[in-house]
């Protein structure tokens, strides 16, 4: 059995680093056929990180050892979420060890250290991007756990796994208080991702940017391990939420057989969620910066919104 | 209505002399002392006069000094005060103090012809740069183009604001897009701009003095390249200044086929505008349909006048090639296609509130501040502004066939973005009509030579605004002296000034729905 653990603990991982850069592709395939373009096909994000990785790293002269170390930390804590964030089964070694909460924290340490780096080689672009992206986590955050504690309070567990098999074995329900949270949850999820309305991926303008102004020194493999830590990151946070929203199809404690057919659900639904993506990012223009608060404002009113429903309704 | 040279000649307290041998007659020239230049300036503000260009001419081949120059215009009406400046002393009063747009135009004329605007209180060096040795003024006879010029140490010290909080971003003159170079620093608190400079001349590429070894043929090439985008305005510009200097009768045909490459260049720019400006905010839907639009009337340009972008389509005379009723079929048909998919995606864009939200309200450049700073073209009619040489100082199709201008009064990116949508549909409706009345004839007439020490002036609506063409021919009946005004020369200090107050992730998308050409102010 111990066997099996580590087994399925490393697919999570492999599946993890595998199909990130495709999800991405995906988004952006979608993306293109909705603007009416050709696209550069599923897997032009490998194609960018291999180059990236054949490329020479340029570091600025006064950078320091917060500057060299941050990638390789950023995309460690996206792989350690990757081993307990359930993505096609909830039977992981390293999941009792953790809760979603710690899952918050590793993307938060991965920020913090990244804000750090932008700061750390002294450009104007990347102090501004650390700023705007330590104002837009200090609400997202708060909202992220109000979300995740609604659901956690109708499944009586944080632990991502116990909540996917409870909801699993006790059958669907719709309970407002979920709406309520889901709403919230897509909400943060754009934000953190850097996603449209938030934040651009594509642009080039600087001084619009906000994850992009922070990493804007990296280059190669810097660059590379950064830019999949990023992929990871949507690919898991689409996870958390097909986790804590819509598990069924992720195989239960003990059910070894069914790996096959969850992963066949993890494709389908990765491709709806890739669908919906799209279909913000092309209806709607980027905000403001100053109207992010009140975005994540919203969606924190909606989490607790959800969280009090639970108490009154369910 | 009193003109302005009516209101001058009565009001200056020193003689107002006309100047003969300048073309064409509707724009009168004359001469006051050099101590009444900036008097005159004063006298036509007071009259409610715009300042359209400053300059300076090295006259020591015809014989005199320097002179310097300064075009006004208000309403339908230019008028072109000089005064001679001795060779020893080419000193001359600034209009600084009356006219904003002098600032950059007396910094630009001291830098590269040597003369000198007193009372100016910026010394620094523009369009020329700092590592230049100071006494090298390129537009002087005296100065050799062919010769190599040693580098110097210099400074450009750019305003700073100081304080808690406040920092500094310098972004350029290399940019992350593929467009052209310019520096600009920004000193915000916060995310707030409280100052913004702009540093250009990183693409000066020194277009004045090379018109000056040129015949007058060739030099209506090197006009069509100032800037690559506006090439049939520019071309036209010079041409209609030389036309009018060797007295050239335009055959009506190649008059109204010109018309039709002008506003077809106003289409196809104006579209590619209308997406970038949807671009800077992330809706780039609107990009990639826009630019696929522009692509097609791009393709047809190729196809009819040989040129994606009509360069060197405008010849001085009339026009390279005539339109025929095949190609008149072709862009019918075209206008058609491209009017019927314009229509749904100014309907995407007006009814997406997302986009509203971002482009309302944001780099508002006031009635009153444009009109200071002497803002031209869609800059100016989205302020508030009525002015349009299509309308103003009509040339031919357009004194036959009328222009309606929008203008719009909020002055912000929104309202720029929406003169060009407007400008569009216009430059469509006005398309139809000159096919539909374009008079069958020659394509071009004979050019003579320009008689010598005679001047010609111009000014063509360009997609952009007011183009202003200045020739002055030598004693041989030469090009002694070919001034360029672009209207991103007084454009570019209204982004400087509607930035204020704005957040700095605003800019991008203030600067495109300015889109100033950085080669056409450097020339």
């Amino acid at each position: 059995m111990s066997f099996y653990y580590l087994f399925v603990e490393l697919l999570q991982v492999v599946l993890l680093l595998a199909l990130a850069p495709v999800f991405l592709g995906w988004v952006r395939m979608v993306k293109c056929w909705a603007q009416g373009r050709t696209s550069a096909g599923l897997f032009q994000p490998y194609r960018d990180l291999a180059k990236l990785f054949a490329k020479e790293v340029l570091l600025a002269e006064n950078a320091s050892w917060i500057f060299r170390f941050t990638p390789y930390l950023v995309f460690g804590t996206a792989v350690l979420a990757g081993a307990i964030v359930p993505i096609i089964t909830v039977d992981l070694p390293l999941s009792p060890s953790a809760d979603v909460i710690v899952i918050i924290g590793l993307f938060a340490i991965a920020r913090f250290f990244t804000a750090l780096a932008g700061m750390d080689i002294g450009t104007a672009f990347g102090g501004m991007g650390s700023s705007r992206e330590m104002m837009i986590a200090s609400l997202a955050e708060p909202a992220m756990l109000m979300a995740i504690f609604t659901v956690s309070l109708a499944n009586k567990s944080t632990s991502l796994s116990q909540i996917v098999q409870v909801i699993c074995t006790t059958g669907a329900s719709i309970k407002p208080s979920l709406a309520f949270a889901l709403l919230a949850f897509v909400l943060i999820a754009l934000a953190e991702t850097g996603r449209v309305p938030v934040d651009n991926p594509a642009t080039h303008l600087e001084l619009t940017m906000i994850h992009e102004a922070m990493i804007l020194e990296y280059s190669g493999r810097h660059l590379a391990l950064i830019e999949w830590a990023s992929a990871m990151k949507l690919f898991l946070f689409v996870s958390i939420g097909i986790a804590a929203f819509a598990p069924w199809g992720i195989a239960l404690a003990n059910e070894m057989l069914s790996l096959p057919l969850a992963l066949l659900f993890l494709v389908l639904k990765f491709a709806v969620a890739g669908v919906g993506i799209v279909l913000i990012e092309t209806g709607l223009a980027k905000m403001r910066i100053f109207r992010v608060p009140e975005f994540l404002g919203a969606a924190f009113m909606l989490a607790t919104l959800g969280m009090l429903s639970f108490f009154i309704l369910d | 209505m009193k003109t302005l040279l009516e209101i001058l000649t009565a009001e200056l307290d020193a003689p107002v002399s006309p100047v003969s041998g300048t073309f064409p007659a509707t724009v009168p020239v004359c001469s006051v002392p050099r101590e009444r230049f900036a008097e005159a300036a004063r006298l036509l503000k007071r009259a409610g006069a715009l300042l359209a260009a400053e300059w300076a001419s090295d006259e020591t081949h015809l014989g005199r000094g320097f002179g310097v120059y300064a075009c006004y215009r208000r309403d339908s009406g230019y008028l072109i005060v000089c005064a001679a400046l001795p060779l020893d002393d080419p000193s001359f009063p600034s209009l600084t103090r009356r006219f904003v747009p002098a600032y950059r135009f007396e910094r630009q004329m001291h830098s590269l012809m040597g003369v000198v605007p007193d009372g100016h209180l910026d010394p620094r060096p523009w369009i020329k740069f700092e590592d230049w040795p100071e006494d090298a003024f390129p537009l002087r006879k005296t100065f050799d183009g062919s010769q190599a010029l040693p580098r110097v140490a210099g400074e450009y010290v750019f305003g700073k604001a100081e304080g808690e909080g406040i920092y500094e971003i310098p972004v350029g003159p290399v940019h992350a897009g593929i467009i052209e170079p310019g520096h600009f620093r920004f000193q915000a608190m916060g995310e707030d701009i409280i100052n913004l400079e702009e540093r250009l001349g990183y693409v000066h590429k020194g277009i004045e003095k090379r018109f000056e070894s040129l015949s007058w043929q060739e030099a209506a090439r090197l006009a069509g390249r100032v800037s690559g985008d506006t090439t049939v305005a520019h071309s036209l510009a010079y041409c209609m200044a030389l036309e009018a200097m060797t007295g050239c009768m335009v055959p009506d045909h190649a008059q109204w086929v010109r018309a039709v490459m002008l506003e077809r260049e106003r289409i196809a720019n104006h579209l590619g505008d209308i997406g970038a400006i949807c671009n800077d905010v992330a809706f780039a839907f609107m990009l990639y349909q826009t630019m696929r639009l522009k692509e097609t009337m791009l393709r047809t340009n190729k196809e009819i006048f040989g040129h994606r972008f009509m360069m060197d389509c405008v010849v001085p005379g009339g026009v390279a090639a005539g339109l025929d009723a095949q190609y008149k079929a072709v862009i019918l048909e075209e206008l058609s296609a491209v009017e019927d998919e314009f229509e749904r995606l100014v309907m995407i864009f007006d009814e997406n509130s997302s986009l509203e939200d971002r482009t309302r309200s944001t780099g508002i450049l006031s009635a009153e501040e444009a009109r200071d700073l002497g803002m031209t073209g869609l800059v100016a009619r989205a302020s508030g502004m009525q002015l349009d040489c299509r309308k103003d100082f009509p040339f031919a199709p357009y004194d036959r066939i009328p222009v309606n201008i929008p203008v719009m009064s909020a002055g912000d990116v929104h309202a720029r973005a929406w003169v060009r949508i407007e400008e569009v549909r216009e430059s469509l409706r006005l398309i139809r009509e000159m096919i539909s009345t374009m008079p069958k004839g020659q394509r071009s007439a004979p050019v003579g030579s320009p008689a010598a020490d005679t001047t010609g002036f111009a000014a063509v609506e360009g997609w952009r605004g007011e183009i202003i063409y200045w020739l002055q021919s030598g004693p041989k009946g030469e090009i002694n002296r070919s001034m360029v005004r672009d209207p991103s020369s007084l454009c570019w200090i209204g982004l400087e000034r509607c930035v204020l107050g704005n957040i700095v992730p605003d800019f991008p998308l203030c600067n495109k729905s300015f889109n100033q050409s950085y080669s056409g102010n450097d020339v």
